[in-house]
């Protein structure tokens, strides 16, 4: 799946699930980018078709609901939605 | 976030629409225009791409029948603003939002999962029953009528607030 690099302060394996056109999305880039982490993002709304479904169940398989933002770090922690002091905390 | 090819004017145009509906309806919309503006361009790359105005925070399917729910205003907003203060997207916001006294929140997916969607509907008969279930509720103070979980948080005819309704049926 494409995934784009973002470099930084290493803080475990950490990937963010997003769609271009969300506002959330954007937030929750915004403060990856603030807190210096390295991350891969994808913006599944631009994969191509098959692309898109690969990210479709991946983002299922640990949030059902299939929302965006969904930020998984480590395979093992997830957290759905812009849930800024959430995230602060696990990145710290 | 950008336009996606599409021109400034037409995103600001349809700012200035949503706007005007919104407050036309007794509804009000996040008091960061920067936010606003861009998840209007999001709606606006949604209807580019998909032919209709898909909420710019879920991934619409590109089937309009499967994402009738979605498209914006989505059939979740009224019961997020009123149970949240925003919806989904937080493009539309409560007062206390909209004054900027009580901060956006993160609102939880409201829309079923693919799954659980697909199910419903093949199971379309539980729906119908359903309907059933929905309260009416009356505007005391121009009689409005609507059908729905809970009164809207502005009447949309007279702008009398939401504790102005009673349950009708």
């Amino acid at each position: 799946m494409q995934m784009e690099h973002v470099k930084g302060r290493r803080r475990g394996e950490i990937i963010l699930y997003a769609l271009s056109t969300c506002g959330w999305c954007a937030k929750t880039k915004n403060l990856l980018g603030e807190l210096g982490v390295e991350y891969s993002y994808t913006y599944v709304d631009r994969l191509s078709p098959a692309e898109m479904e690969d990210a479709i169940r991946e983002v299922e398989k640990y949030n059902p609901s299939g929302s965006f933002p969904t930020l998984v770090i480590d395979g093992s922690r997830v957290i759905v939605g812009f849930r800024e002091a959430e995230i602060r905390e696990a990145l710290k | 976030m950008t336009g996606e090819g599409i021109p400034d004017e037409i995103i600001d145009a349809r700012v200035e629409k949503i706007r005007k509906d919104a407050e036309d309806g007794g509804y009000l919309l996040n008091p960061d225009p920067d936010f606003v503006r861009a998840l209007v361009a999001g709606i606006c790359i949604n209807e580019q791409r998909y032919g209709y105005a898909a909420c710019p925070c879920r991934l619409a399917s590109g089937n309009r029948e499967e994402d009738l729910d979605i498209i914006c205003p989505c059939d979740y907003r009224d019961s997020d603003l009123n149970d949240y203060g925003a919806c989904y997207c937080a493009l539309y916001v409560s007062a206390g939002v909209a004054a900027g006294t009580i901060k956006a929140p993160c609102v939880p997916e409201r829309r079923p999962g693919r799954q659980e969607r697909k199910k419903m509907s093949e199971n379309n008969s539980a729906n119908v029953s359903r309907k059933e279930l929905i309260p009416v509720w009356r505007c005391r103070v121009c009689g409005y009528l609507c059908a729905r979980e809970n009164p809207p948080l502005i009447c949309p005819i007279c702008k009398a607030s939401q504790d102005r309704f009673v349950r009708f049926m």
